[in-house]
């Protein structure tokens, strides 16, 4: 039987799996939820990859402050994805843009991308989830 | 069952863990262990307060992966791998260790 220490690797299929983001952070639960399964992708070490667009772009916008409406400023939790070895955080330029934001806004490093580089990188994914 | 540290009740969920994870002090870990049978170490020590560093740092419990990796990078390869992990939380890493720190159980841990 093996110990429990070998039993860290995870077998099986590796996918791509993309993440689409397109709803500000707060006001509802999709951006959270959202994150919940990224994180569980990547703790079963699949391919995952990240999308910011619309007002998805807020999500991981610098210094958030939820004081005022009493949850938890969850946007610390993107800078932990490193660690997850989840690499690959994509925002669309014109929405970054049309909100008057650059990348230097962003508590992430990312890559700007345009709408039909996107277009291609979803072309690549197994699977797309959009939140 | 609430727990009792220093004449207080603090409630865990049906799993013990923690429901207030800012009620925790170093004695929950140590009561929480002891009813697991361990009387906990400096080794059991260092891990469970980088997972407090941890949590208030990204706001989330990592994953056993992750914390492996992390503590290698912080505190060396010899304590930055499974197998001396699992010696210190045979029940797991994450999970145990998670639970004394006062953390939620980790995202993706099954």
């Amino acid at each position: 039987m093996a110990e429990p220490w070998e039993d860290d690797e995870v077998d099986g299929p590796v996918r791509k799996f993309m993440y689409v983001n397109r709803r500000a952070p707060y006001g509802t639960i999709y951006a959270l939820e959202s994150l919940e399964v990224v994180l569980i992708a990547a703790a079963f070490e699949q391919d995952v990859s990240l999308v910011f667009m619309d007002d998805g772009v807020y999500q991981i916008k610098k210094e958030q402050n939820t004081d005022a409406i009493g949850v938890k400023n969850f946007s610390p939790t993107y800078r932990a994805l490193e660690g997850y070895d989840v690499e690959k955080l994509y925002v669309e330029k014109e929405s970054l843009e049309s909100r008057g934001l650059t990348t230097d806004d962003l508590i992430v490093p990312v890559q700007v991308v345009e709408n039909d580089q996107l277009a291609e990188l979803m072309e690549e994914q197994e699977v797309i989830l959009s939140f | 069952m609430p727990i009792e540290v220093n004449g207080k009740s603090l409630e865990v969920d049906e799993e013990g863990y923690l429901a207030d994870l800012n009620q925790w002090e170093p004695e929950v870990a140590t009561i929480m262990a002891r009813e697991d049978g361990t009387e906990l170490n400096e080794n059991h020590w260092e891990v469970i307060n980088f997972l407090r560093e941890y949590y208030e740092e990204y706001q989330i419990a990592p994953a056993v992966r992750v914390l492996t990796k992390a503590i290698g990078k912080k505190l060396g390869k010899d304590k930055g791998n499974s197998k001396y992990l699992y010696e210190l939380f045979p029940y797991g890493p994450a999970k145990q260790a998670c639970k004394y720190a006062g953390l939620p159980k980790p995202t993706g841990c099954v």
